[in-house]
């Protein structure tokens, strides 16, 4: 039962913050106030929108999964092949993506709900394995190791049409990352995203008081694998490639970290991490090109020696 | 087909003496170590300059090996793992990733991101046939000394753990730390060495698998997942188990390349995913814990 106190708390959560709107806008000004750095962003929002859906099963669910490229991959397999082969249009396309990504994600979901960490550690991780493997052998259809090529999209609506400078790519891929925002945020301060804190703090419990943890946990691993899906569409639509790198092991450890870097459990954590994670890795490697694997290996070390609540704290007087 | 089956057999032994350590630190200690592979490639690298750079006799260089990755693993327990014990699995999992992506940059800046080759001494090499035809068996000498060594080692990991007065301390330690230690088992030092074994068998498992498996840069993270396989279907709570599933994978993933080499690994991940669905805590675990 909630007492009145919760319920005041509760409303107060949920009331936007200025911050927020401020956030909000400069993420949907970015691509007109950084013009010329469009590839940059556009880059940033499709890791951002990817890390926000990571965070929907780890931060609030408390699902280690090591193997979310697999939606990822999914969807930028997905997307190419659909624009390629029945329909150039990008929404349709992204709303496919999203259906598919869905059930695909609510049929790998049966496998997480059983097990301990190591267990759901090992599953996603061979989930995406056998993503990688299935895209490096279907050779028609994906273009095995040679990626797949040549996916010319329309343009949005029929009239932006994707240019080289990737201004309308940015535009597009922070606008539906801003909407993702919204969504997501709506939804971890509903009844549901709190049952999921509760069984992500203490499964148990949250069971005795009636929570269909199954359930629940199913539907946001769900949404959580259309969101990915969603970001890997949204990278072939707008760069017209798809390589077998999405499915690796590298990219799932990638957005962890970048989750990790933003902070779990904090609905703009995963928008901040991406774009120091990649601000930082573009500078790193134009430096150091090929050791930039020893600096992200270092930094992740360090930050869980230090203890990573750190970088949340710090933000923390801001969240409140 | 009799010498695919011993070729995965052998490959599986090696597996077996590869994963082994993670299996003890990730079963008893609850510790997920994914660098668990990094020690194992720093073996495969101490083997390769030992053996062909200082051309320290092959039966020699493995007990040197062992030593050097124990000692190694002791001084990263001493320094590094022993804070991580009490973390959160998440904070486990960064923590032994970032371990081996450092691996993994180091060994590429100092000995480059070729491939190392080992040529084996004149005795381990060639190989003996016996049998007509569609049961052939043919039987590199290499693989023979491989599985006859790692029997050797399982018998005595076996009896060292259910036998000794070391191995029911370490085993109390595990079930509970704090009682242990106030019946005075100096539970720090149990873990220290039992990590340091458990690194050591990593780093002789890489140098028996010089030949085998191929030594490069990245290792740690090619083959993390045959470890991690191995655990979790072996299940953690003895040394039988991932033994077995040791074999297993290793007669599956030779099969599964020899027959059908399109989709080997795929087998091998859909056999894992199956396997762990049917029986979460592992194949070869007696009754269901937790």
């Amino acid at each position: 039962m909630m007492g009145p106190n919760n319920m005041l708390e509760i409303k107060r959560l949920n009331r936007t913050k200025i911050w927020e709107w401020v956030v909000l806008s400069l993420m949907l000004a970015s691509p007109f106030l950084f013009a010329e750095r469009a590839m940059m962003i556009n880059e940033i929002a499709i890791t951002a929108l990817f890390a926000i859906s990571l965070d929907l099963i780890l931060g609030y669910s408390g699902i280690v999964s090591l193997g979310h490229a697999a939606f990822f991959g999914w969807g930028v397999y997905a997307a190419g092949i659909f624009s390629k082969l029945v329909n150039p249009d990008p929404i349709v396309g992204l709303i496919v993506v999203m259906g598919s990504s869905l059930v695909l994600g609510l049929i790998c979901s049966l496998t997480i709900l059983r097990g301990s960490d190591l267990t759901r550690l090992m599953v996603t991780l061979g989930v995406s394995l056998i993503g990688l493997e299935l895209a490096n052998q279907l050779r028609d259809l994906t273009g095995g190791a040679d990626g797949l090529q040549g996916v010319v999209m329309a343009p949005i609506f029929g009239v932006f049409e994707f240019d080289l400078s990737a201004k309308v790519a940015s535009i597009y891929s922070v606008l539906i990352c801003v909407l993702v925002l919204v969504f997501v945020r709506r939804l971890v301060r509903s009844p549901f995203g709190f049952g999921l804190v509760a069984i992500r703090d203490n499964s148990l419990r949250a069971r005795a008081v009636g929570l269909n943890v199954s359930h629940r946990l199913m539907v946001i691993y769900a949404i959580s694998a259309s969101l990915a899906g969603l970001s890997g569409a949204l990278l072939a639509q707008t760069t017209g490639f798809a390589s077998l790198d999405v499915f690796s092991f590298d990219r799932s450890a990638d957005v962890m970290l970048m989750l990790v870097i933003g902070g779990v459990g904090w609905l703009y954590g995963g928008v901040l991490g991406a774009a120091v994670f990649k601000l930082i890795q573009s500078q790193l490697s134009s430096i150091t090109p090929q050791y930039w694997m020893f600096w992200i290996g270092l930094f992740l070390v360090i930050l869980v020696l230090t203890g990573r609540d750190r970088i949340k704290e710090w933000f923390a007087g801001v969240s409140a | 087909m009799l010498t695919l089956l011993f070729d995965g057999v052998a490959y599986g032994m090696l597996l077996f003496v590869l994963s082994v350590g993670l299996s003890v630190t990730l079963g008893l200690m609850n510790f997920i170590n994914l660098a668990h592979g990094a020690f194992a490639m720093m073996g495969g690298y101490c083997m390769v300059y030992l053996f062909s750079h200082l051309q320290v006799p092959f039966l020699i260089c493995l007990p040197v090996v062992f030593v050097l990755i124990a000692l190694l693993g002791a001084f990263m327990e001493r320094v590094l793992y022993r804070r991580m014990y009490n973390k959160s699995h998440l904070d486990q999992v960064l923590f032994s990733i970032g371990l081996s992506f450092m691996s993994v940059a180091t060994m590429d800046y100092f000995v480059g991101s070729s491939q190392q080759t080992l040529v084996l001494p004149e005795w381990l090499q060639g190989r003996h046939e016996w049998g007509q035809d569609p049961w052939t068996l043919g039987v590199g000498n290499y693989r023979l000394f491989i599985v006859l060594l790692c029997a050797v080692l399982t018998m005595i990991l076996q009896t060292g753990l259910s036998k000794t007065r070391f191995g029911s301390q370490l085993r109390a330690s595990v079930d509970d730390p704090t009682v242990a230690s106030g019946l005075g088992i100096p539970v720090n030092k149990i873990f220290l060495l039992t990590f340091a074994v458990g690194s050591g068998l990593a780093g002789l498992g890489g140098a028996l698998g010089a030949e085998i498996l191929s030594i490069e840069p990245m290792f740690p993270l090619k083959y993390m997942i045959y470890f991690l396989i191995v655990v979790a279907v072996g299940g953690t709570s003895s040394i039988t188990g991932p033994l077995y599933a040791s074999m297993l994978l290793g007669v599956a993933d030779v099969f599964g390349k020899y027959y059908i080499p399109q989709f080997g690994g795929f087998i091998v991940y859909v056999l894992m995913i199956v396997i762990l669905l049917w029986r979460p805590q592992g194949l070869f675990t007696k009754g269901v814990k937790r």
